[in-house]
């Protein structure tokens, strides 16, 4: 059969009509259906929801959050916005004091700090030892020469002082060391991972660096979740000059921080622009960010999405249970309302709302729960892991993103029960046959 | 008004089949208030779900107002009970979470009436049955009597050509039945028309016409004396 256009502009108005009439009654039906249901069973199935929510949000947030706790450790502690290193083939950052007053002049620089490099030994038992043959107490480490105030200011190392006392500029013979250097901090004596044993603040240790020994003592002690940090023994700049023997200003890192709500990208490229990248690498910590790291947080976002996904199929199966009780019980009604002409889409249309409405419910609980409590506590008190601060990872976007999945598993979850019982024979229904 | 011609209803029961209406006739004019009584298992139950279309006979064919409403598709035999028939059922078949009010506004709303316009008519419909004072009520907080009066506002409340009564009276207590089937007179009187399932002779006789059905086929019909005199 032909239609003409205006039988085709009629069917599509009475298609309209006839989901604004579902909708209508189905919302009609949904709102008394909850609200003169049992509270606490309302209550169980928003709990559920709420759980739902948080297990699909939380889980996956904490995964990833931690190696985004570790990653922003890095940041805060080591690289900062912008890392200045060697060239390739160099060891050394040429003209680094040139690029240094440079970076500090740029108006959107709030400070930067500059690092000395080097592979050096630092030993414990040299007094105790009698025999040739007695065991040297000795590690193997990197030994930094560090700007104290500059290093201060860029990533405030004093705060992660464990024991002792910090650097002062003009302090002689004292040195900061990492606690994964120490048996008492860092237990486990792997190969290529020594520490020395019975080593405390005010103890006399020898630092060996290119065959120049000094002995030092141990003004503090360092812990941090960052290895690089922990792993080295910290001098004042110009007594590892001297130690190190270095007769030019070279140094091996600068680690630059950008003031607030600046571009690191802006900076690098006005670095970049004043000729420093012939002589240097200049990139942000992005850039600069081990490709494993990256790698690392997608896998865990996965592995969060992966448990996500189970507690998103508990959701449906939690939802269709509800519904298919809530309709099988009320199955005869069902039959009534379909008796008296009541369409089987509005029917459908009040049951899918039930679940969405329950669903609404749990969702702006859990994120009520996740932005006003779990996320500042966590960020205030991170999961302490070994390896980093765990924190909760929760951003608008992906929150979103579960939401929509949460929506769209309840909706079908609500629907498909409704489908079973609304599809059963009107008069068996009303009859209870 | 209704025209219901050689009716046959067959139910499957694994290899047997029960014939439950036997090519039956039946003529309901417009206005009257026929009721349909018979023993237990006489058919008269199944004869009013295949005059309603709560369900299909597999012969034969039901005229209504010259239209034969068998041969619609699904979506408009529901449309056809929702706008051409109102429905009492033997256990008042309220929805439990609608107020007496929002019951008998629903099939209202399903016809596309504006809420505050449903509102009125079922605080009418309400009225004619006498139970505006309880408008607010839930089912349970209302006797067996009040729910089926408010079932029977549910079905005039669209003013249907058809009300269709199952058994209206078989769950109340002679004194409730009585005061029913006052209303079934009243509107009645009003010209509507009526078609009552009841096994209680003397119930049915209230109506204009009783027809008496025996396994599956009209036993006898009956004029009351006002009719027949009238």
């Amino acid at each position: 059969m032909i239609l003409t256009a205006e039988e085709k502009q009629l069917n599509k108005d009475r298609k309209r009509n006839r989901f604004f009439e579902d909708i209508k009654i189905g919302s009609f039906l949904a709102y008394r259906q909850v609200r003169r249901s049992s509270v606490a069973t309302t209550a169980l199935i928003i709990f559920v929801m709420v759980l739902t929510f948080l297990n699909l949000v939380v889980v996956s947030g904490i995964l990833v959050g931690l190696i985004q706790g570790a990653t922003d450790a890095v940041k805060t502690l080591y690289v900062s916005d912008i890392s200045v290193t060697p060239l390739k083939n160099k060891d050394f950052i040429e003209n680094s004091p040139q690029i240094i007053k440079t970076i500090k002049t740029l108006p959107w620089v709030e400070s930067a700090t500059s690092r000395y490099l080097t592979s050096g030994v630092i030993e414990a038992n040299y007094k105790k030892k009698i025999k040739q043959t007695d065991v040297s107490d000795e590690v193997g480490t990197i030994i930094s020469g560090i700007n104290v105030e500059d290093e201060e200011k860029v990533t405030h190392l004093s705060k992660y002082l464990i024991e002792g006392e910090f650097l002062k500029p003009d302090d002689n013979d004292q040195i900061l060391v990492g606690s994964m250097l120490l048996k008492k901090y860092f237990p486990m004596e792997t190969q290529g991972f020594a520490t020395l044993s019975e080593v405390s603040v005010g103890d006399k240790v020898r630092v060996t660096i290119n065959g120049n020994t000094r002995e030092v003592t141990i003004k503090g002690i360092i812990k941090t979740k960052v290895d690089e940090i922990s792993r080295r023994v910290f001098f004042p700049e110009s007594q590892f000059r001297i130690l190190a023997g270095k007769t030019d200003y070279n140094v091996n890192e600068i680690a630059v921080k950008v003031k607030a709500g600046v571009k690191p990208e802006l900076v690098r490229d006005a670095i970049i622009k004043t000729g420093a990248d012939k002589d240097a690498k200049i990139q942000t910590f992005d850039e600069g960010k081990p490709k494993f790291l990256t790698d690392l947080v997608n896998t865990f976002a996965l592995l969060g999405n992966v448990v996500g996904s189970i507690g998103l199929i508990v959701a449906s199966i939690t939802i269709f249970i509800v519904i298919y009780i809530n309709a099988i019980t009320r199955r005869k009604f069902i039959g009534i309302l379909k008796g008296i002409g009541i369409e089987s889409s509005a029917i459908k249309t009040a049951y899918v709302m039930q679940a969405v409405f329950y669903a609404l419910i749990g969702t702006a609980i859990g994120c009520f729960l996740l932005f006003a409590i779990l996320k500042p506590y966590f960020d205030v008190n991170p999961i302490d892991f070994p390896f980093s601060d765990g924190i909760l990872v929760a951003t608008i976007p992906d929150v979103l993103i579960r939401v929509g999945l949460l929506m769209t598993a309840t909706i079908i979850a609500g629907y498909i029960p409704a489908r079973i019982v609304v599809r059963q024979n009107t008069l068996d229904a009303i009859l209870g046959r | 008004m209704i025209l219901a011609k050689n009716i046959v209803k067959k139910y499957k029961s694994g290899d047997s089949e029960l014939v439950v209406l036997k090519g039956l006739d039946l003529h309901v004019k417009q206005g009257e208030f026929v009721a349909i009584t018979g023993r237990s298992g006489s058919g008269k139950s199944t004869l009013m779900y295949q005059l309603s279309l709560l369900d299909e006979p597999n012969d034969g064919e039901i005229l209504v107002d010259g239209i034969n409403i068998l041969k619609l598709n699904n979506k408009e035999k529901t449309q056809f009970r929702l706008r051409e028939l109102g429905f009492v059922f033997q256990d008042y078949a309220l929805i439990p979470e609608l107020t007496a009010l929002e019951n008998v506004m629903l099939p209202l709303l399903m016809q596309g009436t504006e809420t505050e316009v449903a509102k009125r008519s079922a605080r009418t419909a309400l009225e004619k049955v006498g139970l505006v004072e309880k408008l607010n009520n839930l089912p349970n907080q209302l006797s067996g009597g009040q729910q089926q009066r408010v079932s029977i506002a549910r079905a005039i409340g669209h003013n249907p050509k058809i009300i269709f009564a199952d058994e209206p009276t078989a769950n109340l207590d002679s004194e409730t039945a009585g005061t029913v089937l006052k209303v079934f007179q009243e509107l009645n009187k009003e010209g509507q028309t009526i078609v009552m399932v009841t096994h209680e002779k003397d119930y049915a006789s209230v109506a204009d016409r009783v027809i008496t059905l025996s396994d599956g086929k009209i036993l006898e019909t009956t004029v009351s004396e006002d009719k027949f005199l009238g």
